[in-house]
């Protein structure tokens, strides 16, 4: 994945595209607006990580310009504003997702894989498949391996991002957004109860594991 | 001077020096316009009436020849007023009349003179004639008689000359008095402003410097000043609250993060020495990452007060469904509670529709069922934990929020304290927690007009938020 930073902290700029390339992406960094929205015009990006306040044209701008232009390049907002109602601001600016400073890396990672990949079009599949398990969104049916499994309805939205992400690390503060729609940080375990019952629902009996978990970064559906 | 010409600077002063000014011309507009037409209107008069006359004295000659119309002059010419008779020989010497001298010439032309001459009566000073400004002055027509006798029928022309003074100098007088009393009333109202507006930027400067508790001199008038000095004084009440709650956090930031920070450097250096000898592992650098993770953790929720305190996110609000919410909450946190042998009940059952944010009214029921999970544990461990939490409606059109716990509640004494930030009575420091979850709560429940209880649940605590419900 080729992504741009338009960060204006040089060091945050520097330690963000060294852990890109960690994880395998190739990082540009830009260090203030104006450049960063030529940057991102002139060159072709799968991703776009936008600082929201820039010296010369704040990251607002940026998306709203680009949008304007008809670039879908998908952008994460970093912000050091709080997050209540900044948030909506920056989605309606056009941005694709908000992480509010600090952050951990993993959940910008997570973040910033799903949006990439977000452009597959993997939402308007009416079935799921991550092994012998699928899910229909019609019907509402969740089988393995051709055996129902009967699942409460939030179990069955959590299984459903779970698995359009297939193969993507999802982080607990991602899923309480998807599945709850609440945006606040999770403090205790809750997500992770949630999990372990839907794992032991869809997993009894069977020697795989198709939901993982990613140590200090979140879970994954695979085979 | 100077006092004066910070006066002549004030609005007031400037607009009352235009008034006086126009009304000074319009005055004497008017009074020209006046004086000219009122002499206009005596001067028609006064002409007609020389006619009338002279055409009595031909009727008069024609009939009864000389004798008559000296005889007619004469008496005339004893009768009181202002008319004038003069009837010479075609020589020009008088031979009857009233006057006893008259400018050279005005006999010698016949018709009407316009222009006003000097005369002198016998009455007058026999040299009045060479003082052509006291002499009087007349209007007159003169007219030959058929045996080339003249005679003059005139008129003084003092009475509307008078008149028109007497127009003009109280037209001067006025505009005398006029000008005094504009001069007074500025200096007056200009002074008085002055004076006001120099006691406010007296106590503005003092606040500048500095003094957030100073306020605008505000007095009984209720006038402009004093509605602007109100509006002033309320903006810096609010500042100051503002203000005040900042140096709260401040203070409390000083005083309760370092201890956080402490911990985080021990950890930092303890890892560092360990790595010296080649003994540090993940574990030691995984627990500085956490103990920073909770430093974070506090300055969100921190910075998350302040912004709900200042009323910020008030322009996002719409219409939440506190059941939608509560059923939410409680469906996320059911199998959690479960797992800690604590059962959470929702009692949730028609939609009751708040003024608010979704968010932050989720997050309050987050932070009291937390609250409820962490600190309502029974020491006994005999007795099945319970968390309720309920929706409902009360009769003065509140919704009614409320999470009861079983467990040991709080005593009377420290329920208001409990709402401070950073407050953690004792029995709950052995647990981990900021301090910063129920002035959260608090915060928002203010933010959306509503009022928060805490109540005795005996056993155990009830939380009880009331919102206003909107249709």
């Amino acid at each position: 994945m080729r992504v741009l930073i338009i960060e204006d902290d040089r060091e945050a700029a520097a330690y963000l595209r060294n852990a890109l390339d960690e994880a395998g992406h190739a990082a540009d960094t830009v260090h203030d607006g104006e450049a960063g929205l030529h940057r991102a015009e002139c060159e072709d990006y799968d991703a776009l990580i936008i600082d929201r306040m820039l010296p010369g044209l704040d990251g607002l701008s940026i998306i709203s310009r680009l949008r304007v232009a008809g670039d879908t390049t998908p952008a994460l907002i970093l912000s050091a504003l709080g997050e209540v109602d900044d948030r909506v601001t920056g989605l309606r600016a056009g941005g694709d997702d908000y992480l509010s400073k600090p952050y951990a890396f993993t959940e910008l990672l997570a973040r910033l894989e799903v949006l990439s990949r977000r452009t597959l079009g993997r939402e308007d599949d009416t079935q799921y498949e991550v092994g012998d398990l699928k899910l229909n969104r019609l019907s509402r049916q969740v089988t393995r391996s051709g055996e129902e499994i009967a699942l409460q309805p939030r179990e069955f939205r959590l299984l459903e991002y779970l698995m359009r992400n297939k193969g993507q690390v999802v982080t607990r503060t991602m899923l309480l957004e998807h599945v709850w729609d609440y945006h606040f940080d999770p403090q205790t375990n809750v997500i992770d109860v949630h999990i372990s019952r839907l794992r032991s629902k869809i997993g009894k009996g069977y020697d795989k594991p198709l939901l993982q978990t990613i140590r200090g970064a979140g879970y994954v559906m695979r085979e | 001077m100077k006092r004066f010409l910070a006066i002549m600077n004030t609005t007031a002063a400037r607009l009352s020096a235009l008034y006086l000014v126009l009304f000074t011309l319009c005055s004497i507009f008017l009074v020209f316009y006046m004086t000219g037409v009122a002499a206009r209107f005596l001067t028609a008069d006064t002409r007609s009436e020389i006619v009338a006359q002279l055409n009595t004295l031909d009727r008069d000659f024609r009939r009864g020849g000389m004798r008559r119309l000296l005889f007619e002059v004469e008496r005339r010419s004893r009768g009181p007023g202002a008319n004038l008779y003069i009837l010479t020989d075609a020589s020009g010497r008088i031979l009857s009349g009233n006057v006893f001298a008259i400018e050279p010439g005005v006999m010698d032309e016949f018709g009407w003179r316009n222009r006003p001459f000097t005369y002198a009566r016998f009455s007058d000073e026999s040299d009045v004639l060479g003082q052509p400004d006291r002499a009087p002055r007349a209007i007159a027509q003169v007219s030959r008689l058929p045996n080339g006798m003249r005679l003059l029928v005139g008129r003084d022309i003092g009475e509307p000359e008078r008149f028109r003074q007497i127009i003009r100098r109280a037209l001067a007088l006025a505009l005398l008095i006029m000008g005094i009393g504009a001069t007074l009333i500025w200096l007056f109202v200009g002074r008085r402003a002055l004076k006001r507006i120099d006691a406010i930027s007296i106590a503005s400067n003092r606040i500048l410097a500095g003094d957030l508790s100073g306020r605008l001199p505000v007095s009984k008038a209720n006038d402009e000043f004093d509605r602007l000095s109100a509006g002033l004084n309320t903006m810096l009440e609010r500042i100051s609250t503002l203000n005040d709650g900042l140096r709260e956090v401040s203070d409390s930031i000083a005083h309760d993060l370092k201890t956080p920070l402490t911990r985080l450097q021990n950890r930092a250096a303890a890892a560092f020495s360990k790595a010296e000898r080649g003994e540090a592992t993940q574990e030691d650098i995984a627990s500085i990452l956490g103990e920073s993770d909770q430093i974070i953790r506090i300055f969100n929720a921190l910075l998350l007060i302040s912004r709900v305190e200042s009323g910020y996110t008030k322009k996002q609000f719409e219409a939440v469904d506190l059941t939608e919410v509560a059923t939410d909450i409680g469906d996320l946190y059911g199998p959690s509670a479960e797992e800690a042998g604590v059962s959470l009940g929702v009692q949730a059952d028609e939609a009751v529709f708040v003024h608010g944010n979704r968010e932050l009214i989720g997050q309050a029921m987050t932070n009291l069922i937390e609250n409820a999970l962490k600190y309502g544990a029974v020491e006994d461990g005999l007795k099945k934990r319970e968390v309720a939490v309920s929706v409902s409606r009360a009769q003065n059109r509140m919704a009614i929020l409320r999470v009861t716990d079983n467990g040991p509640g709080i005593p009377d004494a420290d329920k208001n304290h409990v709402l401070q930030r950073f407050v953690r009575l004792d029995e709950s420091r052995s647990k981990p927690g900021s301090g910063l979850g129920l002035s959260l709560v608090s915060a928002i429940v203010s933010l959306h007009n509503g009022t928060m209880k805490l109540m005795d649940a005996e056993p155990g605590l009830t939380v009880e938020i009331q919102f206003p419900i909107v249709d």
